[in-house]
């Protein structure tokens, strides 16, 4: 985008003296002089400015895609409600363009945020495991989600006594993964081919 | 076969065409030569290629389809005329999210299931509207004041300034909604008026496919 673009996109209309000019290749500004501005030249100038939103637009949405699409399904998008009642496909002006860019890359930081936050809390879960791997007895019974190791979302990583009973009073503890998601069709059966009518 | 060498674009206003350069409408007809009726349950041939289309699709393209180019440049085409597209999804990720929710593409009529065999292997939607009650060319422009979506007497009035596929006389559907009251095609259409939105970012080898593959199901 360039200057005057966005001069189009911030310009506040009260502001008095300072009105822009724009040639079909060139810039003039001028201040404190009042100009009559060709409005055809007006009309291209805020049309470039709207396809500079429509091009931010996409840039945000992309990157918005992007990573929802890669920390799924840990983060989610939050959804970005437009404003005003009558909803629907149009063609939108200066200022709605505008609010929509600035949701989105609001939307967009909020996400980037959570990501922040997302990647901490994983790293701590992996510097937990860590710990719970090489001292298993300092964490007799502590669970440790998959899911808060960013790896999936079933199964379990916990410290549980070797041998049951016997590992308990001997201080065998060990780091086990629980098996995983429950299969579709539920757990195999455990009957062999005898006992089948 | 009439195939997508016949379809052509669409009208578009001189606003629109300023506005969204990019977007074009690809209109092309096609004649239902099928036994089974249009809104009728759809034969086996059709509905064994939604069951292969089903078990192409699972969870984790359902959640990276949106980065795909296509269905990413719909997203953004949303965007830019307004709508939500996680409130108002694109059609494709409506199809998408329908096949996670029912376990698979369920079989609707003919008709829908052709179009929707259309979208889902191209990413791009098509719509259908019975040749008959379609005045001259179509073309995309946008809703005039009082203007109603068709020509039904019960025809619902739309708001001023939605972006709509009309023919000569009145708009005939919204565009990326509903279709006119009284325009779709029912059971004794025999010819079709097919339509494709193409959009920036989706390259125009992937509409006329979608046109194509929607007449070449419909003809066989």
């Amino acid at each position: 985008m360039n200057n005057f673009e966005q001069s189009v996109i911030e310009r506040d209309d009260s502001a008095p003296g300072l009105m822009t000019a724009w040639g079909a290749e060139r810039l003039v500004s001028l201040s404190g002089k009042h100009v009559a501005i060709d409005a055809d030249a007006e009309q291209v100038a805020e049309r470039a400015a709207r396809a500079s939103l429509r091009t931010q637009i996409a840039r945000l949405e992309q990157q918005r895609s992007a990573i929802v699409g890669d920390h799924f399904p840990h983060i989610c998008a939050p959804v970005v409600i437009p404003a005003g009642a009558g909803y629907g496909p149009a063609l939108l002006d200066l200022g709605e363009l505008e609010r929509s860019r600035d949701r989105l890359a609001a939307a967009v930081q909020e996400l980037r945020a959570r990501v922040v936050e997302r990647v901490e809390h994983e790293r701590q879960a992996h510097e937990q495991l860590q710990r719970m791997r090489l001292e298993p007895g300092r964490y007799k019974f502590a669970r440790l989600p998959v899911r808060d190791l960013g790896q999936g979302v079933c199964g379990v990583w916990e410290v549980r006594p070797r041998l049951g009973l016997i590992g308990m009073l001997a201080g065998w503890w060990e780091l086990k993964l629980s098996s995983g998601c429950p299969l579709p069709r539920g757990s195999r059966s455990t009957r062999g081919p005898g006992s089948r009518r | 076969m009439s195939g997508a060498r016949e379809s052509h674009l669409g009208w578009r206003t001189p606003e629109v065409e300023q506005e969204l350069p990019e977007l074009q409408l690809l209109v092309g007809e096609a004649e239902h030569t099928r036994e089974q009726p249009l809104t009728g349950a759809s034969p086996a041939d059709v509905r064994e290629r939604l069951g292969q289309l089903s078990n192409r699709f699972r969870g984790a393209r359902a959640v990276s389809i949106r980065r795909e180019p296509v269905p990413a440049a719909y997203r953004v085409f949303f965007r830019h005329i307004g709508l939500e597209p996680d409130i108002v999804r694109t059609p494709i990720e409506t199809a998408i999210m329908e096949r996670m929710v029912q376990g698979g593409f369920p079989s609707g009529s003919l008709l829908e299931d052709v179009l929707l065999i259309a979208l889902v292997d191209t990413s791009v939607p098509v719509w259908a509207l019975d040749a008959e009650s379609v005045d001259g060319q179509l073309g995309i422009r946008t809703s005039r004041e009082g203007e109603r979506l068709g020509r039904a007497a019960d025809a619902p009035t739309l708001p001023v300034g939605r972006l709509v596929v009309a023919d000569a006389s009145s708009a005939l559907a919204i565009l990326f909604g509903e279709l006119a009251p009284g325009h779709e095609p029912h059971s004794l259409t025999r010819r079709l008026k097919l339509f494709s939105v193409q959009v920036a970012g989706v390259p125009r080898v992937c509409a006329e496919e979608a046109l194509w593959a929607s007449q070449a199901a419909l003809q066989q």
